[in-house]
């Protein structure tokens, strides 16, 4: 390990250093007892990482021989996936002193989630890939089973922890499958691999593999199955978490992996994936009208944005890489908004997910409802919230690429889907009297919904200046 | 004044804001407060909006006022008005003050009412003032979510059925247009309106799946487009919204849907339809005509038949309508000028007309036509109002109506005589429904008990009507205050329009064999 590597690798490095030690510190300082300083200094060193890698660096820089690549569209992602890391933990942190979750692993396995995220985004090589997807998803198994008496936590994280295993596998079979076609698992061989020989068989089975197991990650259909249970039996503050982090991580690692290792080859992996996008907007528009549940409605709701993220990565350009990544910025905000008032969801002291206790709620609080509206209509897409141009950019990206049914079939699903926005609307709004919410918001939460209801209203006017970042982003990838 | 429009277009937004962040309780004063400065907002909004009439210049028929800034995705912010667009700012400006007006008896969630009023006001005139693509249908879109709103908190008791289908409806028509704009885009390079209507689309024939597609790439954005305009407009048989909307909607709701929001369809067909689409316009007319024929006598006959009055006028909107679509298809001076000229003068009879149906179910609560007559005995100042528009929506000459009639008929007698001989004979139709419906509510003898107490109108139903029966007169004897703005306006955007059908000759006549 030379000197550059290891400045390349700083950022990562620190925050491995800071998880390490932070476990340090809760085994011997105290347990459970200094769990909430642990959280809020993990949110602060990863805000403080956020602002670090988002001001600081330019250009490109490889580490460990190819293996680890810091460009500006891993320093976009980084962000994203640092900032909502550290904005989950600071809001769910009410949330789990209140109903005694509240362990000093809980930081240490998010900020270690994180760390794979990071790696994820960075990978220039199928062994990093794994790497960090692993390290990633090992941690996210745990902290969706932390309410260890409960059942349905319990079978979410199993379920998660079986189900996540098989798609490792997959993915690996993939790639072992492209490391013997290719000779290499360095993205950049597999690019001239497939350059001077074209895409042979195997390579296309390893492509096939490597995909499924990456559909998985970011929950496209077919491979959504575990995505509702998950998100319905784990604890809320980590079901924010598996939201918005890892789906932004799992869809730069699919970015990365079929620009960066399969860019030549555009044709064959973009009906892949528009594939996905298709299976993903419709299911997760149509099931999602039958849920009661807010998690699980949540969960079909982030399977069809996942649908819309993936319609800019199936166009194949940078003008679609740039979309996605706009797209899963304000999905991002969008949904962080959305859970900080999920979080706070409770009646007689318990907490409850079911729609039907937001019945009326804009006679109790006019100023959480009103917020939660924009935030939904901004899900739903609907002008001139920002929601509208994260849809509008992957739009224009699949009718550039000539898929111009990819977007017709896209924005027909996304009428299905304002359905269920708007029924949560109209329960709030002129629905019928009811059991309804009670339990005040703690102020992390609020200021976190409200300023994302805010953002979205404001963002009409320049998307707070993502524009040019994600569009460098997008450059550094596609070439 | 560089920025006149900006103003005009962001005025009642920022009344809204200062109301939803400033004032606070549900007391009685709050609630005079909100009122209040809705009224003032919407009526600075409109003196404002008279500047900008008086410093337009009719003669030019390009856009003027125009205002231009850099945005997101490549688009820019772009606003501009031209004799097509400006009289249905004015139209809005108008219109806007009475509707507030017009519910100042409500007291219940007062502040988010006027809220909602505001900011679809800005909305409106947004869609008439946009010159970039993605603009317009911002505002065009965003307009679902207040009236969907107004709908579902304020309506009556099946609002819940209506709200939805008003927002799903319209959505997925507009979702549609919004694929076909993001098509243009790619095509042209372009969201710019003004550049987009000199690009010429290609409008070779096309096989999609097998099927000939004439006129090619315009003939499927048109159809997109014409999702949109003809759910929003609406034209039969995707009117289907519009009566449950109307009949949930409260009676501002109503007038404000009716007067301005139907008007957006009109206006997109003669923004983007017929000057971007040509070829396509001229493949696609019959159709139009027979759709709007259709419309005109089938909701004529379904209205005679209604026996809740704010359905009837719903239908007989529909019916307005059909002439509209079909004076823009006839694409010839006296068929667009009538079918501006008809959807201004509509917009003054049809809000009048909900209103006059506000005032008895204000005081009735009920719109069941059976449950009224005599009326004239103890109301004769809005027997007389109510007869004005009654007389106005039939189309009688003096009155608006009658010239929005004669002048679309004229154009389309031209182009198809059967099309316009059916027409006419909803003339004949419109004058049955809605005399039946004025002799039913209002003469015969005031034999039910519950009228005997009724009420003839308040000082300030008289001041919402006055400014109405005004305009429907004063366009009604000299239309000339419309047809010299809009004239200039349309004689260019029709010159380039057949000059385009010239340039595309051998590819329509292709198509008509």
């Amino acid at each position: 390990m030379t000197r550059t590597d290891a400045l390349t690798v700083l950022p990562e490095a620190l925050l491995a250093l800071w998880a390490l030690a932070a476990l340090m510190w809760g085994a011997f300082g105290g347990k459970d007892r200094v769990a909430g300083p642990i959280l809020l200094a993990t949110a602060a060193v990863m805000a403080g990482l956020a602002v670090w890698i988002g001001l600081g660096g330019q250009g490109a820089r490889t580490a460990f021989a190819g293996l680890f690549v810091a460009d500006a569209f891993g320093r976009f992602a980084k962000v994203i996936v640092l900032l909502s890391g550290a904005a989950v933990l600071v809001m769910g942190r009410a949330h789990m002193e209140r109903r005694d979750l509240m362990r000093f692993e809980y930081p240490v396995l998010v900020a270690l989630a994180t760390l794979g995220m990071m790696m994820m985004v960075s990978a220039g090589d199928l062994m990093a890939l794994y790497m960090g997807l692993e390290l990633q998803s090992l941690a996210l198994y745990v902290i969706a089973a932390l309410r260890r008496d409960s059942v349905k936590s319990t079978e979410a994280g199993l379920k998660y922890f079986v189900l996540g295993a098989l798609a490792s596998g997959l993915l690996l079979y993939g790639a072992s499958l492209t490391y013997g076609y290719a000779g290499t698992t360095l993205f950049s061989g597999i690019t001239a691999a497939v350059q001077a020989g074209g895409l042979s068989t195997g390579l296309l089975f390893g492509l096939v593999f490597l995909a499924a197991g990456l559909a998985f990650k970011v929950s496209a259909v077919p491979f959504h199955m575990w995505t509702p249970d998950v998100y319905e039996g784990a604890p809320t503050p980590v079901t924010a978490f598996l939201a918005t982090a890892p789906k932004v991580a799992a869809m730069a690692l699919f970015a990365r992996v079929v620009h960066d290792a399969f860019g030549g080859v555009r044709a064959e992996w973009g009906q892949i994936v528009a594939f996905l996008a298709l299976a993903s907007m419709f299911l997760g528009s149509i099931a999602a009208i039958g849920q009661r549940d807010i998690k699980r409605l949540m969960a079909y709701s982030s399977i069809a944005h996942m649908g819309f993220a993936l319609v800019g990565l199936a166009a194949g350009s940078a003008t679609g890489v740039k979309a996605m990544l706009i797209y899963m910025a304000i999905y991002v905000t969008m949904n962080l908004g959305v859970f900080a008032f999920i979080l706070a969801m409770e009646r007689d002291g318990r907490h409850v997910t079911d729609i039907g206790s937001l019945a009326l709620y804009s006679r109790r609080e006019p100023t959480r409802a009103l917020a939660l509206m924009v935030l939904l209509f901004s899900l739903a897409g609907v002008p001139p919230l920002v929601g509208f141009f994260a849809k509008y950019g992957v739009l224009v990206a699949a009718v550039e690429a000539g898929m111009a049914w990819l977007a017709l079939a896209g924005v027909i699903a996304s009428v299905i889907g304002a359905f269920y926005y708007l029924r949560i609307v109209y329960l709030m709004y002129f629905g019928e009297e009811g059991d309804g919410l009670d339990g005040a918001m703690p102020p992390a939460q609020q200021a976190l919904m409200l300023g994302a209801a805010a953002a979205m209203v404001l963002g009409v006017a320049n998307l707070f200046g993502i524009e040019g970042p994600a569009a460098a982003a997008a450059m550094a990838l596609v070439r | 004044m560089q920025n006149l429009l900006s103003i005009i277009t962001f005025l009642p937004l920022l009344a809204a804001a200062i109301l939803a962040l400033f004032l606070r309780g549900e007391d009685k004063a709050a609630q005079d407060n909100a009122r209040w400065l809705a009224l003032i907002a919407t009526s600075a909004t409109f003196v404002v909006s008279v500047f900008l009439l008086a410093q337009f210049n009719p003669a030019d028929p390009r856009f003027q006022f125009v205002e231009e800034r850099e945005w997101i995705f490549g688009l820019r912010y772009k606003m501009g008005v031209d004799g097509i667009s400006i009289l249905f700012v004015m139209l809005t400006t108008f219109l806007m003050p009475l509707t507030i007006l017009a519910c100042w008896d409500v007291t219940r969630r007062v502040k988010e009412y006027m809220v909602a009023f505001l900011v679809l006001e800005t909305l409106m005139i947004g869609v008439f003032t946009a010159l970039d693509l993605v603009l317009f249908y911002l505002f065009f879109e965003a307009g679902l979510i207040p009236m969907f709103l107004i709908i579902g908190i304020w309506g009556g008791k099946d609002r819940i059925y209506a709200a939805f289908k008003f927002f799903l409806y319209t959505f997925l028509g507009s979702v549609l247009m919004l694929v076909a704009m993001v098509a243009m885009y790619v095509d042209a390079g372009t969201t710019d309106i003004p550049r987009l209507l000199r690009h010429s689309f290609d409008a070779g024939p096309m096989e999609i799946m097998g099927w000939q597609v004439l006129g090619g790439m315009q003939t499927l954005l048109w159809l997109a487009f014409f999702a949109s305009f003809a759910v929003k407009l609406p034209m039969w048989p995707v009117h289907t919204w519009l009566p449950d909307a109307h009949v949930q909607a409260p009676t501002a709701g109503s007038v404000v849907l009716a007067a301005i929001l139907l008007k957006m369809g009109g206006y997109g067909f003669l923004r983007f339809s017929l000057p971007m689409f040509p070829v396509a316009s001229q493949i696609m007319a019959p159709l139009v005509f027979w759709l709007s024929a259709i419309a005109v006598v089938y909701t004529s006959l379904v209205a005679l038949m209604q026996e809740d009055m704010k359905k009837l006028v719903a239908y007989s909107s529909v019916a307005h309508m059909g002439y509209v679509t079909m004076g823009i298809f006839a694409a010839n001076q006296q068929g667009v000028d009538g079918a501006i000229f008809q959807m201004i003068s509509h917009g003054f009879i049809s809000g009048a007309l909900f209103l006059c149906v506000g005032v008895i179910y204000d005081r009735m609560h009920t719109r069941e036509i059976a449950a009224y007559g005599g009326l004239v005995n103890r109301m004769p100042v809005y027997a007389a109002v109510f007869m004005l528009f009654t007389m106005a929506n039939v189309g009688l000459p003096g009155t608006s109506g009658f010239v929005g009639e004669f002048l679309t008929l004229a154009g389309v007698f031209q182009v198809s005589t059967w099309v316009a001989a059916v027409a006419a004979t909803g003339v004949i139709l419109s004058a049955a429904y809605a005399l039946w419906l004025y002799r039913r509510v209002v003469f015969g003898d005031l034999i039910k008990e519950s009228l005997k107490s009724i009420a003839d109108m308040t000082r300030r139903e008289k001041a919402i009507f006055a400014p109405l029966v005004a305009m429907t007169l004063l366009l009604g004897v000299y239309p000339a205050l419309v047809t010299d703005i809009v004239g200039p306006s349309v004689a260019s955007l029709l010159s380039g329009y057949h000059s385009a059908l010239a340039e595309a000759q051998g590819l329509v006549r292709l198509a008509l064999n």
